[in-house]
């Protein structure tokens, strides 16, 4: 191909040489695509706008037949029932959710803050490269496979061998321990790889000062670096404590549906998320106070879960900015 | 010596034991991940030992456990994922060239960028929701009968029912809101990956700011945002609560548009076009499904599925997993 | 770096590279004598010109080998080699360093000062891919040795940064870190611990009403006095400063300065800087590092005024570096 001076003077611009800046289809265009972009990166406002506005506009007509007094002050939570039976109050559905969310977090926390230790602190950067994947794809496992887990698994072999054969407690089916057990288990790798991140960003020259004054490295990790990182540290947890509360599948599987007030963790209890699963598999006609009842369940479990996100990324930001 | 005082015996052995102790359950701490996958998947396999056959692939549901196979669930995720990917993919690039390109640092893209990561924190359940009342049902402003928007292509016709309701289109675009977060993040951090040289280069040779994403910055970022964008999509996948607060339905026949080879798309090339409107089950729903049924022989239905949706799972986070390690390494500028 | 005029069985003939070979009339003056004075001793050493130090001047290079344990250095470098990876960082540096004395290491950037320093207390260990050869000795025991413990060793030498480095804790708590891990538990036991190292690093006065403050909270030059405080709780013979006041203001540089020449009355000190002024001020002993050698080692004075290497020369008269 012949390059020819017509080929390079495209712009009726460049023929005369002037520089003045004037219509073109090339800034039209230009502009068009702009606005185009903007338009996707909006998007993510556009839901959650949309989010608050779906979730608060069928709360508030939930609030119409219920009054917030027995949405917070009643203790049973019977929307199937009948007549004078339907009860709406949503402790039952908290202390669930937050009784699953408190075993997974003493399993799960634990766990993942001496993993992400063992990473930050001691681990050579073969070892990471190996650890790493193997906990991103933990992280990747569907969480309908934790629950499938924990009913033929945790509980049959785990929990009643050594809690109802061995103790003689009695353990249900469906039950908060083996809920917990498995949802602790998947929110290792959160914890894991947010706390690593915030270990790694203390200097190391605290590090090197503890070892100059004789420090082993428990020392250094547990007495300096730990401390030094504890925000950051604690984000994470929220973090993940959040996303147990929030977490869908495998308590529907493995807790169960019972909505009583209940703090057994060897018995069935209901959480938010299970609940809303239950309702929408179930032949609820849209409109009914048991469907709207759903929206006033799901905007808690927002609010609770967006509360704790705010607080961790604040936390985080501050931490982040802490050691800059 | 030299101070006042006296620092009292050192027990020095005391420490160090101490200290491999810590390391030790640091260590165990981090492998006890790996043993339990390793728990999970040895278990699931010996529940689904003699149950996943090529028959178990190549069958619909049936209610009973010996018949049941994933030939629906297969087709409804293979439906799924593509829309989701073909939504997702380029609103998601689109947005993070925006962010990383075009806004400078003003309010509005910092309001955006706190906003994205509150959305990834979302519970996904809370999407599904979100799905149900704007997809499935459209508010309910198209009434309780619901229309039919029909279009006429010549040789067929294009029937798009007004609300979507229970279809793979509603279940992609809910799936598409919920990862779009994930893969923005991931394509900003490919983008701000590749040196300011090359814009500076492109744009001093007279191309104008699209045309130098377009054809240097995109494609340099590329191998990054492909990776975000698998690991996205493996998500989407394994994601159950959504679907079924879109009504995915648990008991499906049949491959959405009734295509289930190529025989199909020779015969009616009009059903590519009204599949996504079909109803659809997928992996993760069919796998719910049958472990909550209580005949004895669906615990080894559910293990098969399980096992399935692992090795699909497992491979496309692999596949992503190392395409980004190659990538990091080769990538020296 | 070592000439030996006459052999001498613990320190191993080295073929030298330098050209200071055919030096051998250095330092004829303390020869002999005037040694027995370098000994700890618990009458105050004097405090004012560097004058006063000359004849105490020991240095390797030329320092028969008498067998007079009294003399012993207290941290002492036999042909040490060190590397990162493949890059050799330090050859071959032979150096004494005599007790109760305050060294300074000079030099350009990257002349290895600093990770000559560093490998005194092993603090180069936890640097992934580095390698020593050659011996480092503390009290005459070699510290590289597989059986030494190197909490140990660090609670013995222990070191200061350029940067501060104060925990984000209390200011008590800081300086109670090192006694803490060590096992002491008795608050009363630590107060006083706090209190005498607070003394001695002269920042009592200061901080002595808010202790339990973040340390952080304090002013740049505190922080690095709190550091030196900390330093000194663990009970230890040497301090290792790296460049301790680079980043304060001239006022506080002073008051290191001046907690410096306090210290050397109970501690051996050796201090990097790129501050030829600071190394003037604060050292009995200067050592002038270059491409990773030691290229000369003498009573500061002596270095400063009558250098004998052509490259410390032009390193003390501004020619590079």
């Amino acid at each position: 191909m012949s390059v020819t001076p017509d080929s390079l003077t495209t712009s009726p611009a460049s023929q005369s040489n002037s520089l003045v800046r004037r219509f073109s289809l090339t800034a039209f265009k230009e502009a068009i695509i702009k606005g185009l972009l903007f338009g996707c990166a909006f998007l993510s406002i556009f839901t959650t706008i949309a989010i608050i506005w779906v979730l608060l506009t069928n709360t508030l007509s939930f609030f119409e037949d219920v009054s917030l007094a027995e949405f917070l002050g009643d203790t049973r939570w019977t929307p199937q029932f009948e007549g004078e039976q339907k009860h709406f109050g949503i402790w039952p559905l908290i202390t669930g959710t937050f009784l699953v969310a408190i075993i997974a977090a003493s399993i799960g926390l634990p766990l993942g803050l001496l993993s992400a230790i063992y990473l930050s602190e001691y681990a050579s950067p073969k070892m990471r490269n190996i650890a790493k994947p193997i906990l991103e794809i933990l992280a990747g496992i569907p969480t309908v496979v934790f629950g499938y887990f924990a009913l033929v698994f945790v509980t049959p072999f785990v929990l009643r061998p050594i809690l109802q054969t061995m103790l003689g407690f009695e353990v249900g089916i469906y039950n908060a321990l083996s809920a917990g057990i498995v949802v602790g288990i998947m929110i290792v790798p959160t914890v894991c790889s947010l706390s690593e991140d915030a270990l790694r960003v203390v200097p190391n020259g605290l590090r090197e000062a503890a070892y100059a004054l004789g420090s082993t490295k428990l020392d250094v990790s547990v007495r300096v670096v730990v401390p030094a990182a504890l925000s950051g540290i604690i984000a994470s947890f929220l973090l993940a404590f959040s996303r147990a509360v929030g977490e869908t599948m495998a308590v529907t599987i493995a807790a169960g549906q019972q909505p009583v007030l209940n703090i057994n963790p060897l018995q069935s209890v209901e959480t938010m998320t299970a609940f809303i699963v239950n309702i929408s598999l179930g032949d609820t006609p849209a409109g009914s106070i048991e469907y709207k009842s759903l929206y006033a369940v799901a905007f808690t479990l927002f609010a609770l879960t967006l509360t704790m996100n705010i607080i961790s990324q604040w936390v985080m930001r501050r931490y982040r900015e802490e050691y800059q | 010596m030299s101070l006042g005082f006296d620092i009292p015996a050192d027990d020095l052995a005391k420490r160090h034991r101490k200290e491999r102790v810590f390391e030790w359950i640091c260590l165990s701490a981090l492998w006890a991940g790996v043993v339990i996958l390793g728990i999970l998947v040895l278990g699931t396999t010996y529940q689904a030992w003699g149950w996943l056959d090529w028959q178990f692939l190549t069958s619909w549901d049936s209610r009973k456990p010996a018949e049941a196979g994933l030939l629906a669930p297969l087709w409804g995720s293979f439906w799924i994922l593509t829309l989701t990917a073909l939504f997702t993919i380029p609103v998601g690039l689109g947005a993070a060239v925006y962010l990383e390109e075009y806004s400078s640092d003003t309010w509005m893209r910092r309001i955006i960028q706190v906003n994205l990561s509150n959305l990834a924190g979302v519970p996904s359940i809370v999407y599904g929701i979100l799905g149900m009342t704007v997809f499935v049902r459209a508010f309910g402003i198209f009434g309780s009968e619901g229309k039919k928007l029909v279009i006429e292509l010549g040789i067929t016709q294009w029937t798009i029912p007004l609300p979507f309701g229970r279809c793979v289109v509603s279940g992609a675009l809910t799936l598409t809101l919920l990862v779009l977060p994930t893969v923005i993040v991931a394509a900003q951090e490919a983008l701000r990956g590749i040196p300011a040289s090359i814009r500076h280069a492109s744009l001093a040779l007279g191309a104008t700011k699209w045309q130098t994403i377009r054809h240097q910055v995109i494609p340099a970022a590329l191998p990054g945002i492909l990776t975000g964008v698998i690991l996205a999509m493996s998500r989407a996948m394994g994601e159950a609560a959504p679907l079924i607060l879109i009504g995915a339905l648990t008991y499906v026949a049949f491959a959405p548009g009734r295509i289930d080879s190529l025989d199909d798309v020779f015969k009616d090339p009009g059903a590519i076009l009204n599949a996504p409107f079909d109803t659809f089950s997928a992996l993760p729903i069919q796998v719910f499904s049958w472990i909550s049924r209580p005949k004895a022989g669906f615990q080894h239905v559910s293990a098969a599925g399980i096992i399935v949706l692992l090795v699909v799972l497992i491979t496309m986070n692999s596949v992503a997993i190392y395409a980004r390690q190659r990538f990091r390494t080769k990538l020296k500028w | 770096m070592t000439l030996n005029s006459s052999p001498q069985p613990e320190t191993p003939s080295v073929p030298t590279p330098g050209p200071n070979n055919d030096s051998p009339d250095m330092n004829t003056a303390n020869k002999s004598g005037v040694v027995p004075k370098l000994r700890p001793t618990d009458e105050q050493p004097p405090t004012t010109a560097l004058g006063q130090f000359a004849k105490l001047f020991q240095n390797s290079r030329n320092e028969p080998g008498v067998p007079n344990p009294d003399q012993a250095p207290k941290i002492e470098a036999q042909d040490l080699c060190f590397f990162y990876g493949e890059k050799q960082a330090l050859f071959n540096v032979t150096i004494k360093v005599p007790p109760r004395s305050v060294t300074a290491f000079i030099g350009p950037s990257g002349c290895g000062k600093s990770t000559f320093l560093r490998t005194l207390n092993r603090m180069n260990d936890i640097i992934e891919g580095t390698r020593l050869a050659g011996k480092a000795l503390f009290d005459g025991q070699d510290i590289y040795a597989p059986n030494v413990d190197v909490v140990q060793l660090r609670k013995k030498v222990g070191m200061v940064f350029q940067k501060s480095t104060p925990f984000p804790k209390s200011i008590f708590d800081n300086v109670a870190y090192g006694p803490m891990i060590a096992g002491q538990r008795n608050r009363r036991v630590l107060g006083e611990i706090v209190e005498t190292c607070l003394k001695r690093a002269a920042l009592w006065n200061e901080v002595k009403d808010r202790l339990a403050e973040s340390a952080l909270a304090l002013s740049g030059g505190q922080q690095q006095r709190l550091c030196i405080a900390r330093s000194l709780a663990t009970n230890p013979d040497v301090l290792l400063m790296d460049e301790p006041a680079s980043a304060l203001d001239p006022a506080s540089t002073a008051r290191i300065e001046d907690l410096i020449f306090e210290l050397k009355q109970n501690y051996t000190i050796v201090i990097v800087t790129h501050n030829m002024q600071q190394a003037a001020r604060v050292s009995d002993f200067t050592a002038f590092f270059f491409e990773g050698r030691l290229i000369e080692i003498g009573e500061t004075q002596t270095l400063f005024t009558r250098p004998k290497e052509k490259k410390t020369e032009d390193y003390i008269t501004g020619r590079f570096g």
